[in-house]
């Protein structure tokens, strides 16, 4: 492509390139102010939360507001304590994020390969059955769902804020679009290896879709951190709640204290803030990922 | 859970060693091999192994998921009273229904919320563009900054921006008083309640859409912008003339993804507006009001009832949603 198009372009672009180059500097700057004027918006609001949380209530309500903090409370982070069981909550936020992720990437990953690799009756039927519960908001099954956890006698428990959460349809979705990108002959040929289904599973196919299992993980990971309803629903012992709760509990305690209220939302997401930094471009491409494939 | 991961993990690696062993032992094992592979095509052996590996999440999903869906149809039908229990009242909950002011003005909410959320499309299609651009520096800390408001918590968000919104001490309202403009009480008056939430959505779910469609961009052949660029086209016309039209699925994806989340607003109405507003019947959605009925009422009947018909809405929409991008949708 290159080759052809470099005889047809011999003194026209050579006497244009200076005031090219600084159209395209020009732009560039452009692009720039404007992404930083989008990231001023975007993650704004976390910086007037993290120079908040360290503000003595006087001086969060001045008025004009000052910027930065005339001198940096630690003690709204302590306040926090206080007022929810935050330690606990930690915990089983994080049980629950780890128990979900732990379980989906297990059972789905095991479900996408039966439906990629298996040859059963009734494949499709079963897929479709599979493919109606992505149709169906979550939240709207919340009610036979409690009840389930009632008659397991589950309610107020720590497993029930993860049992639900541990089969997704939508997780076997986007993984068996991972095991479908591998080459056939890769399954052909350890068949006539003699290797068993589980063999071909677990060894060949799992680490093969390393980077949909990553993709997977982090999202459970994500969106059972970030769960509201449902521990909301099931549990009512502070002792047993996630933070979420915890969070929109503390709104309830400290209703005006705004820098308290800034200390407990930036603890409790800073433990997911940290992964996501960290792992930034797994997310990223496991986000990709799913509008591409899912 | 545990127990099984481990019993995987031994069952591959002991099997390995076994046919490890075998194989060098002459031509039983090739013809073995191909007997089992011709037995595995059969009906079933495939089917039991299909069986295990499905088990888990098809139990799962049945007990959880789908078993609920008939559930939800049957309570639907059901009036509970206050201590549990429940008789079967035919079609009344439905016929409440239908004259229920405080459902019909929460649909409308959330009619908006989709409608609003839609706006969001635009601004991330310009970001994708702009920052997905083949060059661009410091793209990782722009995508980093920008993808926070989507993995936050929303419980947590609406902490942070119910204090941005205070009308006395919020930022919002000082940076509006800087131009002049007496910003409102965002959140408690009944004029803007729906706005607020609104912009909290859109602000929390640019960053996801920015990066799906910037994915899609990435993913348009280089050689149709050459062909554009031979042709003398600019930046504004490529994008609009080879951009534009090859990245229809992916902001098709974007759009139903967004309408569905809209649907589904929850979390912002119950922690941002909260259950003592005044605002609360301008700007609640369905799934609220569902939540509100069924778990702070305990009129679960009726809560099934409004949780049914919104599943039919979702399902109407979405399938509205495939029907028409026949139109526009072009897939290259």
């Amino acid at each position: 492509m290159a080759d052809s198009t470099l005889p047809a372009r011999p003194a026209g672009p050579a006497r244009r390139d200076q005031p090219r180059r600084i159209r395209q500097r020009l732009g560039s700057i452009g692009a720039h102010g404007f992404l930083v004027v989008a990231s001023i918006l975007l993650a704004g609001p976390f910086l007037w939360e993290l120079l908040t949380s360290f503000k003595s209530l006087t001086e969060s309500v001045q008025v004009p507001p000052t910027w930065l903090p005339s001198s940096w409370h630690l003690s709204n982070y302590t306040a926090v304590f206080d007022a929810i069981p935050f330690r606990t909550e930690l915990s089983n936020s994080v049980i629950n994020a780890v128990a979900r992720t732990v379980a989906q990437l297990l059972f789905c990953s095991m479900s996408a390969f039966a439906f990629a690799w298996l040859k059963f009756p009734g494949r499709n039927v079963v897929f479709a059955l599979f493919l109606s519960v992505l149709l169906v908001p979550s939240q709207l099954l919340v009610i036979p769902q409690y009840q389930i956890m009632q008659d397991l006698h589950l309610l107020n428990t720590i497993p029930a804020l993860f049992l639900p959460g541990m089969f997704s349809a939508f997780g076997t979705f986007l993984l068996r679009q991972f095991f479908l990108a591998l080459p056939p002959e890769l399954h052909e040929a350890a068949r006539l290896d003699g290797a068993g289904p589980i063999r071909i599973y677990w060894s060949i196919m799992l680490p093969l879709a390393k980077p949909g299992l990553v993709a997977l993980g982090l999202l459970t990971m994500i969106w059972s951190w970030n769960d509201l309803l449902w521990p909301l629903i099931v549990n009512n012992d502070p002792g047993k709640m996630t933070l979420s709760v915890g969070i929109a509990n503390l709104q309830g305690v400290y209703l005006t204290n705004y820098p308290v209220l800034m200390a407990g939302a930036l603890m409790a997401t800073l433990p997911l803030i940290i992964v996501f930094v960290v792992m930034q471009r797994r997310v990223v491409e496991g986000i990709a990922l799913t509008g591409t494939k899912g | 859970m545990t127990e099984m991961a481990t019993r995987d993990v031994a069952g591959p690696a002991g099997s390995r060693n076994a046919s490890r062993a075998a194989s060098p032992k002459g031509g039983a094992a090739p013809a073995a091999g191909r007997r089992r592979r011709g037995r595995g095509r059969g009906p079933n052996t495939s089917a039991w192994w299909a069986l295990f590996f499905l088990a888990p999440t098809g139990i799962g999903l049945g007990v959880f998921y789908i078993w609920p869906v008939i559930q939800t149809f049957y309570y639907s039908f059901t009036s509970w009273g206050p201590f549990g229990g429940h008789t079967f009242t035919g079609l009344a909950n439905y016929r409440s229904l239908l004259h229920d002011p405080a459902l019909s003005s929460a649909f409308l909410n959330t009619l908006w919320y989709c409608l609003l959320g839609l706006l969001g499309i635009p601004v991330s299609l310009v970001l994708a563009q702009v920052l997905g651009r083949r060059g661009r520096k410091g793209v990782s800390v722009y995508r980093t900054l920008m993808f926070l408001p989507v993995i936050t918590m929303p419980a947590a968000v609406a902490i942070v921006w119910r204090w941005l919104y205070n009308g006395d001490y919020g930022l919002v309202d000082e940076l509006l008083s800087k131009v002049g403009i007496k910003g409102p009480y965002w959140i408690s008056d009944p004029h803007t309640a729906l706005i607020a939430v609104a912009i909290v959505g859109i602000w929390s779910t640019v960053g996801y859409n920015m990066v799906v469609l910037m994915a899609g961009i990435q993913g348009i052949p280089r050689t149709y912008y050459e062909a554009a660029e031979l042709d003398g086209a600019g930046p504004v016309r490529q994008f609009l003339s080879v951009t534009l039209p090859l990245l229809t699925p992916s902001i098709f994806f974007v759009m139903v993804y967004s309408v569905i989340g809209s649907l589904q607003t929850f979390d912002l109405i119950y922690v941002l507006i909260g259950p003592t507003n005044a605002a609360l019947p301008q700007s609640q959605s369905v799934i609220y009001l569902f939540y509100q009925d069924s778990f702070i009422n305990n009129n679960r009947g009726y809560g099934a009832a409004m949780a049914f018909v919104l599943m039919l809405v979702v399902i109407a929409v979405t399938g509205l949603q495939f029907r028409l991008q026949k139109r526009w949708v072009h897939y290259g």
